[in-house]
């Protein structure tokens, strides 16, 4: 029922679109909806999604209507919100790994309904998946951590096993060891996205075990306010600016930036361009930015950092570059080798050679 | 393991602990009166909320812990006017609490994710605190953690050594004959539900002022069912509560610690460890009760009371 009434308003849709090449009047807005993992105001990562989307509205005005659904936990409860906003939209934002299989189950039962799905690597006729490539970030931010570190032990706070942030990791232990070859990594799984107190019992924990540099892949705040409560402790902010809970603590934050993605992506829609893709942009397309430095920083630390931006940008450095081998001592890249995206970078499921935790499972 | 790793562990136990000993104390006194209160989680998101917005307008600590409980009591009423006067299921009531609580505070509290607050500044007595250890991991922690401990002493000796605690258990164990012998059922459990909401709201403001100090959308994360699941676990005796809060929160703590130590015990087992000891222990209260040797359990608990005379 509702599927023929949805099919007939995309037909007027198209049909407006072909207008439009005569005029704007008859153009009906673009539908667009956001299926967030948790709450907007969490600072960390569907903030910096909601800010993408933010930006669409702002840059599309009367042309597009957004709707967002913050909080949907990754189990059956996402596809039913999925499913019930494909009724009624065009485009659909899925914007956590964990929504990989809800999202390509609606999409067979909606073909006519567009969507994309973040950091997966499903593809099909209406489904794209999209990513930036943070681990270029924590290139960056392994480089300054190797170099700022008194104790040589970086603490790392991970959300979930998952490649995105295994990709993290190693990305930001082998640019902290090629700068300082005594670092050490600590890891601590806290399986969640999104738990203000249990992050900031994580921080506590890595602090007291000697770490002095907090990486943080999950959400919430609450590792930087850890940091600056603690004399001598830096950390990096997650996915946007956290310099107000690290006024003296944060050194930098990687920056999700998502809104020209999303801009371009509905406005395909649009135009009637839209074709599923397979889009993994970094920091030379902009979907990866940095907070400004601290001025915790000593000068050539911060060029060093700089450098390490320019050359990915560049394309000088990857920050996977051979000979790097897993942690089991297998050989993984040969030398001066770089990894494809798919499939070694993005269902990456292994340590490199020099990290001393043992896998989850 | 050095000394000064061991006592940061211990007061980070400490800490994770007391939010759940001060929700699960006064949910201990709202079910010794007979009534299920489900709603603890919202109950603490509001606490955690208007604790943070009033420390951050007043920077007073006491205000903003008062707010807090003032707040946890007002969303208590609610249920208490709709179970006790409307005669509303308990249990369906407590849950629309939980589901308001983290409406309400998420909507209210859109403007405050952006803020920061000062902490609140643990205590430090002269000389008691700079004894070596001892000092630590006694005498320098926020006046809170003093507080909740004192509450469970408190809630004992209500319970256990007054004719109001007397009272209070009778009419949780049998209302009916309660209300016979003149007593005003109804009364003590609003009361009770009242100090279960200002636990609650205390519990939840101690998260956002002392653990981690932001606000955050959810920040309780689930902590108020574990409260609920620790009144089980205590068997309705306060002291059992901190065990219990102990127990719970040292099991978060030890296994952040034990990652980090990379001792390889999977996170997911010990984090049902506290679960599966609730289990237990339910199960076999339910077997002493069978056995009639057993009374620990509140005999009204969730059930509806309606004075017909």
């Amino acid at each position: 029922m509702s599927n023929i009434r949805l099919r007939s308003i995309l037909k007027l849709s198209l049909l407006s679109a072909v207008l439009a090449f005569t005029s704007n009047v008859f153009a009906d807005p673009v539908k667009a909806a956001f299926v967030y993992i948790g709450p907007t105001g969490d600072h960390g990562w569907t903030y910096a999604h909601d800010q993408g989307a933010k930006y669409l509205k702002a840059q599309m005005g009367d042309d597009v209507v957004v709707t967002t659904v913050e909080s949907v936990e990754e189990n059956s409860d996402s596809e039913r919100v999925i499913t019930s906003l494909a009724r009624k939209n065009d485009i659909i934002f899925t914007t956590s790994f964990g929504y990989m299989n809800p999202t390509l189950k609606v999409a067979k039962r909606y073909p006519d309904v567009k969507f994309e799905h973040a950091t997966g690597y499903m593809l099909d006729d209406n489904v794209s998946v999209y990513s930036a490539r943070f681990y270029e970030g924590r290139h960056v931010i392994g480089k300054i951590a190797g170099r700022m570190t008194k104790t040589n032990v970086i603490g790392y706070i991970a959300s979930f096993p998952i490649p995105e942030v295994i990709r993290g990791i190693n990305a930001a232990y082998l640019a902290a060891k090629s700068v300082n070859p005594d670092i050490q990594i600590k890891i601590i799984w806290v399986y969640t996205w999104y738990d203000p107190g249990k992050e900031a019992d994580a921080a506590n924990a890595l602090v007291a075990q000697g770490a002095d540099i907090i990486m943080q892949h999950t959400d919430s705040t609450a590792p930087m306010t850890v940091a600056e409560e603690t004399e001598g402790v830096y950390a990096f902010g997650q996915a946007s600016d956290m310099g107000a809970w690290g006024p003296t603590s944060q050194l930098t934050s990687i920056i999700d930036y998502w809104g020209p993605y999303y801009l371009s992506r509905v406005q395909a829609v649009k135009d009637g361009t839209w074709a599923s893709s397979d889009t993994f942009d970094g920091i030379r397309q902009g979907m990866v930015k940095f907070a400004p430095m601290s001025s915790a920083m000593p000068l050539e630390v911060k060029q060093e950092a700089s450098k390490a931006i320019i050359d990915v940008m560049t394309g000088a450095v990857h920050p996977f570059t051979g000979p790097i081998n897993k942690q089991d001592g297998s050989p993984w890249l040969a030398e001066g080798e770089t990894p494809p995206a798919y499939p070694d970078l993005l269902t990456m499921d292994f340590y490199v050679e020099g990290i001393d935790s043992k896998y989850p499972n | 393991m050095n000394e000064g790793l061991l006592i940061d562990i211990i007061i980070g136990i400490s800490i994770a602990s007391v939010p759940l000993i001060f929700a699960a104390i006064g949910e201990l006194v709202v079910e010794r009166s007979g009534v299920l209160n489900l709603g603890v989680e919202g109950m603490m998101i509001v606490g955690a909320l208007l604790g943070f917005v009033v420390q951050f307008h007043t920077g007073s600590p006491f205000l903003a812990v008062l707010a807090a409980l003032l707040g946890g009591m007002a969303i208590a009423s609610i249920f208490a006017f709709l179970t006790q006067f409307l005669l509303t299921n308990q249990v369906a009531t407590g849950l629309a609490l939980t589901l308001f609580g983290l409406g309400f505070s998420a909507f209210v509290g859109r403007g405050y994710t952006e803020e920061t607050i000062q902490l609140i500044t643990s205590v430090h007595i002269p000389i008691l605190s700079d004894i070596p250890y001892v000092g630590p991991l006694l005498f320098s922690y926020n006046p809170l953690v003093y507080l909740a401990f004192f509450m469970v002493y408190l809630v004992w000796w209500f319970l256990f050594k007054t004719k109001q605690g007397l009272v209070l258990r009778a009419i949780g164990d049998n209302h009916d004959a309660a209300h016979a012998i003149g007593h005003k059922v109804i009364r003590y459990r609003v009361m009770a539900i009242l100090f279960g909401g200002a636990m609650a709201g205390i519990g939840g403001a101690f998260l956002s002022l002392v653990q981690v100090p932001i606000w955050g959308e959810d920040m309780t994360a689930g902590r108020g069912w574990i409260a609920l699941g620790l009144v089980v676990f205590s068997s309705w005796q306060p002291f059992r509560v901190i065990f219990g809060a102990i127990l719970f929160g040292g099991i978060t703590i030890l296994q952040l610690h034990a990652q980090g130590f990379d001792i390889r015990i999977s996170a997911q087992y010990l984090s049902m460890l506290p679960y599966l000891a609730t289990i237990i222990i339910l199960v076999s209260l339910r077997m002493r009760l069978k056995n009639k040797t057993n009374r620990t359990v509140p005999n009204c608990l969730g059930r509806i009371f309606h004075s017909t005379t």
